[in-house]
């Protein structure tokens, strides 16, 4: 018989319980963690290791980079046209109006540009990569191909890497474009900023580093994104009902660590 | 003298596997003798799937030996299990067709991928191999989406000889199908194995169709296999197992795990 050293009473019982659980719940997160490291050290491998499949990777990147661009635009143009009639109410109360160009172009280049396309991506794409790995899990797909001497991390998995690794950036420099011209659309049409002045504040007060961490953010968050989707795809289990569970995890858990490595990497770049 | 016995394409040697307290093998011996056609039969549930994915290195098995063409599989490197990966061909119990591929690329699949051939040929081989298996020109460009039960099975067996295997392994071949078509893919399956002179390794619960492909029979039950003889000699087994299993009798030492409503 299990002793319990707070008492036999209903408490200890509870007690032992709650302690039990948090320790299940701290060892999934332990192993779960393993496990995605592992994944993730695997898949980097494979990125480098040949064979290299090309063709792939080139679907992946128009898939990634160039199907996404509609809405990671209109998510930039929609950012950039809020950001600055809020800078504009903010910097108004203390006679700043000439900052929000500024403001919008930093606040764009340094982190909305990134994270938003970032979040979005990891709807769009890391949802679609999570429920086709998935689907090619359940119907026994990821099975085929290894009995075709293919291994699976070649071909599915490190060519979704490097495409994510390679086109956030690309999409959040585009995305940093039309985010400005969404600010410089409110600034001149609503706000009527003189056209040229608002430019010259755009980009006199710009420095390398605001552009180059943003993009160096989305390349980490283009890898999460990837990678998130594929391993939730690859360990989904139990027909079409883990495929659902496998997307909407794949979403979540994406946003979560795009917004932690967001900290991070800002943290890196902008420790004194 | 006598000749040495030649050694058997694959040789399974006290190979167990469990699911946490589930033991699915519990010490699984098994010889496939080059050429020859053996049916794995038993129940649902009694891990003839699992046998076949622990043999292609898809599961791992707790411990055992298996032995494919003499080389260990068991702990075998990954890019050396590819290599003898290279001699199986599978037909797998759904076709497992990738979706994202036209029915010729799905057959070419292998020659491309694992055998670095060009695209051009590797198509003249799908065309080739799809005619084998009772298939025009005209599907070869569907997505595996627009095709029938049938016409999938037969598309995955063209992919599973389009390189020439030494070994084919088929996963319940017939379920799914109505019992024509069943027999169609049975005549099939006995008429690809015997071309290529391959060994064959099928697992099925169809009696009707163990008795068309096979050349020998073993059943797999309580995670070993419990009988194995010639096809001619499975209804003179003297096993109350399997002469439960291949009559279909609800009474007898097998019990079904059934839930009365």
């Amino acid at each position: 018989m299990l002793a319990l050293p707070y008492g036999s009473g209903r408490r200890g019982v509870m007690l032992v319980h709650f302690v039990a659980g948090i320790g299940r719940a701290v060892i999934a997160f332990v192993v779960t963690t393993g496990r995605l490291a592992r994944f993730a050290g695997n898949g980097l491998y494979h990125c480098a290791a040949p064979p290299i499949y090309p063709l792939l990777i080139g679907r992946q990147m128009l898939s990634i980079g160039y199907f996404s661009l509609p809405v990671v635009g209109l998510t930039a143009v929609f950012t950039g046209m809020v950001l600055a009639l809020q800078v504009y109410v903010g910097s108004s109360r203390f006679n700043a109006e000439s900052a929000v160009a500024t403001i919008v172009v930093i606040g764009i280049t340094r982190e909305l540009g990134p994270v938003l396309a970032g979040l979005m991506v990891a709807g769009r794409v890391g949802a679609a990569m999570a429920a086709e790995i998935g689907t090619m899990r359940v119907t026994e797909q990821i099975d085929a191909l290894v009995t075709l001497s293919t291994n699976p991390f070649k071909y599915l998995v490190a060519p979704r890497l490097i495409a994510g690794t390679l086109m956030l950036p690309a999409l959040v420099f585009v995305a940093d474009i039309i985010g400005v011209l969404g600010g410089f659309l409110i600034g001149t049409g609503r706000l009527d900023f003189n056209g040229g002045t608002y430019l010259k504040n755009t980009f006199d007060f710009l420095e390398t580093i605001d552009v180059v961490s943003g993009l160096v953010k989305a390349a980490v968050f283009g890898f999460i994104v990837s990678l998130m989707g594929c391993y939730n795809g690859f360990h989904s289990a139990g027909g079409a009902a883990g495929v659902g569970r496998a997307t909407t995890n794949s979403v979540v858990s994406a946003s979560v660590l795009i917004l932690a490595a967001d900290y991070i990497i800002t943290e890196l770049f902008f420790a004194k | 003298m006598n000749a040495p016995a030649p050694s058997p394409k694959i040789s399974l040697r006290d190979v167990h596997r469990a699911f946490g307290a589930k033991v699915v093998l519990a010490g699984v011996d098994l010889d496939l003798a080059a050429g020859e056609s053996l049916v794995i039969i038993g129940g649902s549930g009694t891990g003839k799937s699992v046998l076949l994915k622990c043999i292609l290195g898809l599961l791992r098995p707790e411990c055992g030996s298996i032995k494919i063409d003499g080389a260990e599989m068991v702990g075998i490197r990954a890019a050396e299990r590819e290599r003898v990966v290279r001699k199986i061909g599978m037909l797998f119990q759904g076709a497992a067709l990738f979706d994202s591929l036209t029915v010729w690329e799905n057959v070419a699949f292998g020659l491309v991928q694992a055998h670095g051939m060009s695209r051009r040929a590797a198509r003249a081989v799908a065309a080739t191999t799809l005619a084998k298996v009772g298939l025009g020109a005209d599907v070869m460009e569907l997505r595996p989406a627009a095709l029938s039960g049938g016409m999938k099975k037969r598309v995955a067996l063209a992919r599973a000889i389009a390189t020439r295997p030494e070994i084919i392994f088929f996963d319940e071949p017939t379920t799914g199908l109505d019992p024509i078509m069943g027999d169609v893919i049975n005549d099939l399956v006995v008429s690809c194995v015997r071309d290529l002179g391959a060994a064959a390794l099928s697992i099925t619960h169809d009696m009707a169709s163990a008795r068309k492909i096979a050349d020998r029979v073993a059943m797999l039950h309580g995670g070993k296999i419990i009988w194995s003889g010639p096809v001619a000699a499975i209804d003179h087994s003297d096993n109350p197992y399997v002469d439960q299993f291949i009559h279909g009798y609800a009474q007898g030492p097998i019990q079904m795990e059934v839930l009365a409503p």
